[in-house]
């Protein structure tokens, strides 16, 4: 059920709404930023192009929404105000966005996780009552579902390949699964959007990722890892190590010649 | 890989003698009739395609190195945006390319090999640094004009599969450098370390440029039977000073200065007349010593070894996946 179906709602805050949004365009950028630092260095130029293909939706859904939360926010900042001169404390982006590039295991895994959350989350934005939110989201599910056939796809064939390609799948999945419940767990701002009928029902994106990536866990055989409770909330401002020095190497123009148009 | 020798039709018609077919192949080519895949040709003709255009689609691959290198730290959004997708355009010039060489018989993988152990070339323009954010405005507006002026010709090459490829490389090729050319002007209408950054790339890319277009026509060893063959079709000399003629008034619109103290309009010529180019720094540069031969082989090689079990396991894949469904015919 889209949220828009709801009845009697609460109205959101500003601040919910500019908080919330960045969530989804720093969640997108960020993991944009990963994607074109690897651009040249893929196992072959079939996934070079595609990685592209990938770098640049996300980040075209990064700018549309940053620029809406400027808009929200009222205060005059444009996309690069917020992409570029911001600490990492003010970014909003799920922690798992963030995690570095290891081997293309790592990069699958990461992607086809973070696909899922994001094919699942704008699917339900696109029935959003917030009518920019609700646009955007219409244009970023049709990409989300060309990047999850492309990541769950190498998922498979990684996991049901060599012997090799399914230890270095099954590691990355170990060592990425633990940032994966912060995108399923709701804290009170998703709950204040869910009821307010901007964000999505947050048991409903759970129960919808759970089904999408077992299914592809399973044909991947590979077996779902033991849920480890560390508590990662990159979506209030509490980051990994890696977000620094990503914005460090993102930030570097604007912050070296400050002021000035590029 | 067929030879076409054994290939061709034995038809009463067919010239039986090696000189009167490569009479008419040369008639064919004069008539500007395009040359196509099953079609006869000399060996030699299809062993100086495959070297062109191999080198061509190495020089796209290894140019994504140069500019990729500021993806991570392009300035705005915006400008992430546009450098990602001209990074991917090159992949893409690459991609037609080793598929344009493909239909004269030689499969990518080796072509590739042949790159990766050091024995193809690529233009030496890519073993140039890029050391700041202006290079890449300097790259789309002198790297990619000057394979504009190199490349605009070869859309009427006489092998029909280079000649297409060509059509559309080079519409991508003049956006990328209307693209970079609007970079420097932003750059060079900027505040005065902007200008100064623009000024200083163009200083290091002037000359590295003006060798893209080859060795002076005295010096160059295949410029005659290519032009014969219509797989060139202007000298390199010739080109070059097109390619300056158009390029120095954009740098003085730029308010830039062309680093050639030498450089003036000869206006009886109608053309500018250039400085010697230090064709000792282009041969160090093509025998490997140039600032990043080796920076930017190590990097295609390390994509290419880290990539291996990738590939196997795609393989492997593929192979269980045909497996079983033969299994199920047979079944
Ligand atoms: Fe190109
Ligand atoms: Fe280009």
């Amino acid at each position: 059920m889209s949220p828009a179906a709801e009845p009697a709602r609460a109205t959101a805050s500003a601040e919910d709404r500019f908080e919330y949004v960045l969530r989804l365009g720093d969640t997108s950028l960020i993991a944009a930023q990963r994607l074109g630092a690897l651009l040249g260095h893929g196992p072959a130029l079939e996934e070079d192009l595609a990685i592209g293909n990938i770098a640049l939706d996300l980040l075209g859904q990064a700018r549309l929404l940053l620029a809406l939360a400027g808009r929200i926010e009222g205060r005059g900042r444009d996309e690069d105000a917020l992409a570029f001169l911001r600490d990492a404390g003010q970014f909003r982006n799920m922690a798992l966005a963030e995690q570095p590039d290891g081997d293309f295991a790592e990069t699958i895994v990461r992607q086809c996780l973070l696909d899922a959350w994001q094919l699942e989350t704008y699917e339900s934005l696109a029935g959003s009552r917030d009518r920019e939110l609700a646009d955007i989201a219409e244009k970023a599910v049709k990409e989300c579902r060309y990047h999850w056939r492309f990541s769950a796809g190498w998922l498979v064939r990684l996991g049901d390949g060599t012997t090799e390609s399914h230890t270095r799948v099954r590691a990355a999945l170990e060592k990425l699964w633990r940032f994966t419940d912060e995108l399923l767990s709701a804290d009170a701002l998703d709950a204040r959007m869910a009821v307010s009928g901007i964000g999505p029902a947050p048991a409903l994106i759970r129960e919808r990722w759970e089904t999408r990536v077992s299914a592809a866990l399973a044909e991947a055989k590979l077996e779902r890892p033991a849920q480890r409770h560390y508590p990662w909330h990159g979506k209030r401002g509490v980051h990994t190590e890696h977000l620094g020095h990503l914005l460090a190497e993102m930030q570097f123009l604007p912050r070296a010649y400050p002021g000035v148009s590029w | 890989m067929y030879t076409q020798a054994l290939d061709a039709p034995q038809t009463p018609s067919a010239p039986t003698d090696e000189d009167e077919r490569l009479e008419r192949f040369q008639a064919r080519i004069d008539a500007d009739e395009k040359i196509e895949p099953k079609d006869w040709m000399p060996e030699a003709y299809r062993q100086t395609l495959i070297r062109q255009i191999a080198q061509h689609a190495h020089s796209e691959i290894v140019g994504m190195l140069p500019e990729g290198n500021w993806i991570t730290r392009a300035p705005s959004l915006r400008r992430k945006a546009v450098l990602i997708a001209k990074v991917q355009d090159e992949g893409g010039h690459g991609m037609y390319l080793y598929s344009a060489a493909e239909t004269l018989g030689v499969a990518r993988g080796e072509l590739v090999a042949q790159l990766l152990i050091g024995r193809a070339k690529y233009s030496s323009i890519f073993n140039y640094p890029t050391l700041t954010w202006a290079d890449i405005g300097t790259i789309g507006w002198l790297v990619d004009g000057a394979a504009i002026m190199n490349q605009i010709p070869l859309c009427r090459c006489s092998y029909g599969p280079y000649a297409r490829a060509m059509v559309r490389i080079c519409k991508e090729e003049s956006f990328h450098q209307r693209q970079g050319y609007e970079l420097m002007l932003t750059l060079a209408r900027g505040s005065a370390e902007q200008r100064a950054m623009a000024q200083d790339a163009l200083n290091r890319w002037w000359w590295p440029s003006l060798m893209m277009f080859g060795p002076s026509d005295t010096d160059s060893v295949h410029t005659a039977q290519s032009m014969r063959w219509k797989i060139k079709r202007f000298t390199n000399d010739e080109l070059r000073q097109r390619f300056i003629d158009a390029t120095v008034p954009q740098a003085e619109y730029l308010g830039l200065t062309v680093p050639d103290p030498e450089l003036r309009f000869d206006a009886a010529a109608g053309h500018y007349v250039h400085g010697p180019i230090d064709w000792s720094e282009f041969h160090a540069v093509l025998k490997g010593d140039g600032p990043c031969n080796r920076e930017r082989l190590a990097a295609r090689r390390s994509a290419h070894e880290a990539g291996r079990w990738v590939r196997e396991a795609a393989a492997a894949y593929a192979e269980k996946h045909a497996g079983s469904a033969r299994a199920a015919q047979a079944g």
